[in-house]
């Protein structure tokens, strides 16, 4: 693969509701200010990717309602209708093949509609949707598999909220930035066993933007380049009841291939930090698992050890994660971004000492039926 | 310029998407969803490639990609492979909260089966055997199940 | 009023890619019999079928169709059964009327980008699911537009009677098109609408908007088609006649209604073809293209867009079609296949345009051949005024 980087970022801080802007807005305030990271004028942009969902914004043709708010006018531009990874791979892709940087923008207003039915809309409309289930509900089944494979415990899940939401703290785009126990999380409200309030994630509003350059365009850039090493994604069956809930091999498949193009043997020694997509509590360490940091059923375990805590082996989502800021369709852009801001050194009070590797991690589809991961590195 | 926009109080416009859909089942589904509706069974396909077997039946198989014929009946007792119970309500809920989801392996199927548990939800647990129950009036709709019922 | 872009440089040299294969469904007004997972995957074995391949050979899939004609969210991960990406890489594209167009363009991109080697394009809808015109109204801003102007058809009935003032064009003229069209599908074995019609037919169906009536609009179906695209070295071993793709452009311009500016051409499709031309080499479309696979919505198109491609002068349009250049056997066929006003399954009208102009360069397009088809082109179109090109040829770039 040829050397292509990430040279311009920029991202919202990501809040319960944004009264004030609209998606044109959003777009359009991330958009200038990844070009200004960069140091481009929107002249050096050859073509765009927006990323939006028509049912999360209440709109046929979505992306109608940005295209211009992203600098496409006047340029080449297509919408990638899926978490921000995978239209951030088209990007990748778009550059591979000839143009020189692609800007691309993701952008989601949870607050605007109810997230049960959108999220219901997922399900197959004769067989599952009739039944009301939805991300949470689905969500609470695959942990219930994990759960009863495994042993692992609702304690154990409950850590990585913890870890999580005191990570945010140092995070200035973080919506949900606190200080809990285990306590607080089995105590707050139960929403589908297992899960409860504090083990799921917000809907928040927000927006990203970043610009994906080829090696000579990076060259005109202002940042230091973040190499994009290895970058795969993989999908598995539909039905729930058709996959292995608590054996992501989608994941597998997808970390597999992007390792290898990376060059990755030994991801836990080889990967610094990691910005993975936990939507959940429980899926940190299950994703973890999947992309074979720990044998299967060991993800909490290292949890517990403290191996994926700031200061620990290998920090995980030190930027708090999904479940402290879930902009649907920004959220896996925004792992992207917080591992380039590692791997540039700018990640302020959250930077994770020497990282010159990242994985970044991005999901589609219910409980993780849809995997995209990115290698990131420094040099 | 930016003075006056500081003290405008951003407004909303509510609406709503409320429009009528007619999905086409296609007509292996439709044999699924007559012989809930007409003989209380529930039947599934199987993979000859393969040998896995489907419910709902499948007009192909997923994994190998290679047309599926025929049918089966399967259930209607199945083992649980996995479950939640539902404490916060909505109104898309075919049952009012605290209910469970399931997903059920049913006896002879390969797969697991994603259904709901309105009344014995306490007495779920991973691996129990449970059993499925039809409603007296039925219309051809995966609710012509009612629930399935702790064995 | 053309501007030069020159944007023709490249760091890195894509690979070449072409087209190796094709499938679509019997179009028709209703599908019952199929689920759309199920009618995705007609089109899919036709496409494998076509070029001998299976499903194990192809390394990635992106697919498209607009979200609320069939209320599916997250289409890529639903499709799985029917568009063979169990443990596969697949991405949704959508972009409205122009999503066949996304979705081809796409396609190409992800061979070109060298990540991948034979790749399933699909384009899909089930348009008998929904209302159409309650669906499509959604893609208006709620608060400026939803409920002021709205729909497919009012801004095009805009751009029709500006065109008509401007040029003295008149319904006949449009509706000469609208009978080559029909005529065309005639030779087309998966063509929904077959009936052929005459001008009086058209001139005496219902008005909708005028100056649309029925009979000059696009009618809404059910349908699926799946384009197979190879990388060079790959493409000459599946395919005895691969069609390369030689130029892809874009320009997706206005976001609201109002900013139309209808006494000009269709900006988005000057630009877009302009650039694309310059990419290929074409310098005379008319004479430089063998045949053409036009996104042409409504019959006025057919005369004004043309215009703005380049095949004939501003207003000339109705003089070139009435001449006889645009039908079979004419100077530059135009929709061999009856087009979009014969066939319309959104998510797949775009893409069945690339795809019947990959089938002329193939050779394959049996009665609606176009003899010695070489150097095709195909376009999308769709709300707001979006314009999609792609240029084929049976010569590697």
């Amino acid at each position: 693969m040829e050397r292509i980087a990430v040279v311009g970022v920029a991202q919202t801080p990501y809040e319960r509701r944004k009264r004030e802007q609209t998606y044109y807005d959003m777009v359009y305030d991330v958009t200038r200010r990844a070009l200004e990271d960069a140091g481009y004028s929107l002249d050096d942009i050859d073509n765009v990717i927006t990323i939006s969902n028509d049912f999360w914004d209440g709109r046929t043709i979505s992306s109608m309602a940005v295209q211009e708010a992203a600098g496409a006018h006047d340029k080449n531009v297509s919408t990638v209708e899926g978490d921000g990874t995978f239209g951030a791979f088209y990007g990748a892709m778009r550059v591979l093949a000839g143009f020189r940087t692609t800007l691309v923008v993701a952008h989601s207003k949870g607050s605007e509609g109810d997230p049960r039915f959108i999220t219901n809309g997922m399900f197959d409309p004769i067989y599952h949707r009739p039944l009301g289930i939805d991300a949470i509900a689905s969500a609470a089944l695959q942990a219930s598999a994990y759960m009863s494979r495994f042993g692992a415990t609702e304690e154990q899940f409950a850590l990585v909220s913890v870890k999580n939401h005191g990570n945010a703290k140092r995070n200035p785009h973080a919506q949900l930035p606190m200080d809990l126990t285990v306590e607080d999380v089995m105590r707050s409200r139960k929403i589908a066993d297992p899960l409860k309030l504090l083990d799921c994630s917000p809907v928040s509003d927000g927006a990203a933007a970043l610009v994906i350059a080829s090696e000579s365009a990076a060259k005109r850039a202002r940042t230091r380049p973040v190499w994009i090493k290895g970058i795969a994604h993989c999908a598995e069956a539909y039905f729930l009841g058709d996959r292995d809930l608590a054996n992501p091999l989608a994941l597998k498949e997808a970390a597999r291939k992007a390792y290898g193009m990376a060059g990755i043997t030994d991801p836990r020694k080889e990967i610094h930090v990691v910005e993975l997509y936990d939507a959940f509590s429980y899926m940190e360490p299950l994703w973890l698992e999947g992309m074979g940091f720990c044998e299967a059923g060991q993800g909490v375990r290292i949890t517990e050890m403290g191996t994926t805590a700031m200061g620990g082996e290998m920090p995980v989502n030190p930027s708090g994660g999904v479940l402290s800021a879930h902009p649907v369709m920004v959220a896996g852009l925004a792992r992207i971004i917080e591992a380039v801001l590692q791997l540039r050194g700018e990640a302020g009070a959250r930077q994770v000492e020497g990282a010159r590797t990242a994985l970044a991690h991005g999901i589609n589809g219910p409980c993780g039926q849809s995997h995209c991961v990115w290698i990131l590195g420094g040099e | 310029m930016e003075d006056w926009l500081k003290d405008v109080k951003p407004l909303t416009v509510k609406g709503q998407i409320a429009m009528p859909y007619t999905w086409s089942v296609g007509e292996t589904g439709s044999s699924f969803l007559v012989a809930l509706r007409d003989q209380t069974k529930i039947l599934a396909s199987r993979c000859d490639a393969c040998g896995t077997v489907y419910v709902p039946p499948r007009k192909n198989c997923p994994k190998c990609f290679t047309d599926i014929q025929g049918s089966m009946e399967v259930g209607p007792e199945g083992t649980v492979e996995a479950f939640t119970i539902v404490r916060q309500g909505h109104p898309l809920h075919p049952a009012k909260a605290p209910f469970a989801y399931v997903l059920v392996r049913l006896d002879g199927s390969d797969v697991g089966f994603l259904h709901i548990v309105r009344d014995d939800w306490d007495k779920l647990a991973v691996g129990c055997r449970v059993k499925a129950l039809f409603r007296a009036q039925r219309t051809g709709h995966i609710l012509d199940i009612d629930t399935f019922q702790v064995i | 009023m053309c501007v030069d872009l020159g944007r023709g440089v490249r760091d890195i040299m894509a690979r070449r890619v072409a087209i190796v294969g094709t499938g679509q469904t019997h179009h028709r007004s209703q599908r019952r019999d199929v689920n759309g997972r199920e009618m995705i995957r007609e089109a899919v074995m036709r496409a494998l079928e076509d070029c001998e391949l299976t499903i194990r050979d192809i390394d990635a899939i992106v697919i498209g169709n607009m979200d609320h004609f069939e209320s599916i969210n997250y289409v890529d991960t639903w499709s799985i059964e029917g568009s063979g990406g169990y443990m596969r890489p697949i991405m949704k594209v959508t972009t409205g009327g122009t999503t066949g167009t996304t979705v081809a363009i796409a396609g190409y991109y992800h061979v070109a980008s060298g990540l991948f080697d034979r790749v399933l394009a699909i384009g899909w809808e089930k348009n008998s699911e929904s209302d159409t015109t309650g669906a499509i109204i959604t893609c208006s801003d709620p608060i400026w537009d939803r409920f002021s102007y709205s729909g497919a058809i009012p801004s095009l009935a805009t751009e029709a009677t500006a065109y008509m003032a401007q040029y003295g064009a008149t319904q006949e003229d449009a509706a000469r098109v609208a009978v080559r069209e029909r005529t065309h599908a005639a030779n087309n074995p998966y063509a929904h609408l077959t009936r052929p019609i005459t001008i009086k037919d058209v001139m005496e169906s219902p008005m909708l908007s005028y100056p649309i009536k029925l009979l000059d609009v696009c009618p809404r179906t059910d349908g699926a088609c799946a384009v197979v695209f190879a990388a060079e070295g790959v493409a000459e071993k599946i395919c005895p006649k691969p069609a390369w793709v030689r130029a892809c452009s874009v320009r997706h311009s206005y976001t609201w209604f109002g900013d139309v500016d209808y006494d000009i051409g269709l900006l988005s499709l000057e630009r877009a073809s302009r650039e694309a031309y310059r990419e290929a080499g074409i310098r005379s479309p008319a004479d430089d293209f063998d045949v053409a696979e036009l996104y042409l919505p409504y019959s006025f198109a057919g005369l004004k867009w043309i215009e703005v491609l380049g095949f004939c002068k501003p207003g000339e349009g109705p003089r070139f079609v009435w001449d006889g250049h645009t039908d079979m056997g004419g100077k530059i066929p135009m929709n061999p296949s009856g087009g979009v006003m014969s066939t319309n399954c959104i998510g797949a009208t775009g893409l069945l345009r690339v795809a019947e102009a990959a089938i002329q360069i193939m050779g394959k397009a049996q009665k609606r051949q176009v003899p010695d088809a070489k150097t095709a082109l195909a376009t999308g179109f769709g709300g707001c005024w979006w314009s999609d090109v792609v240029i084929l040829s049976a010569q590697k770039p």
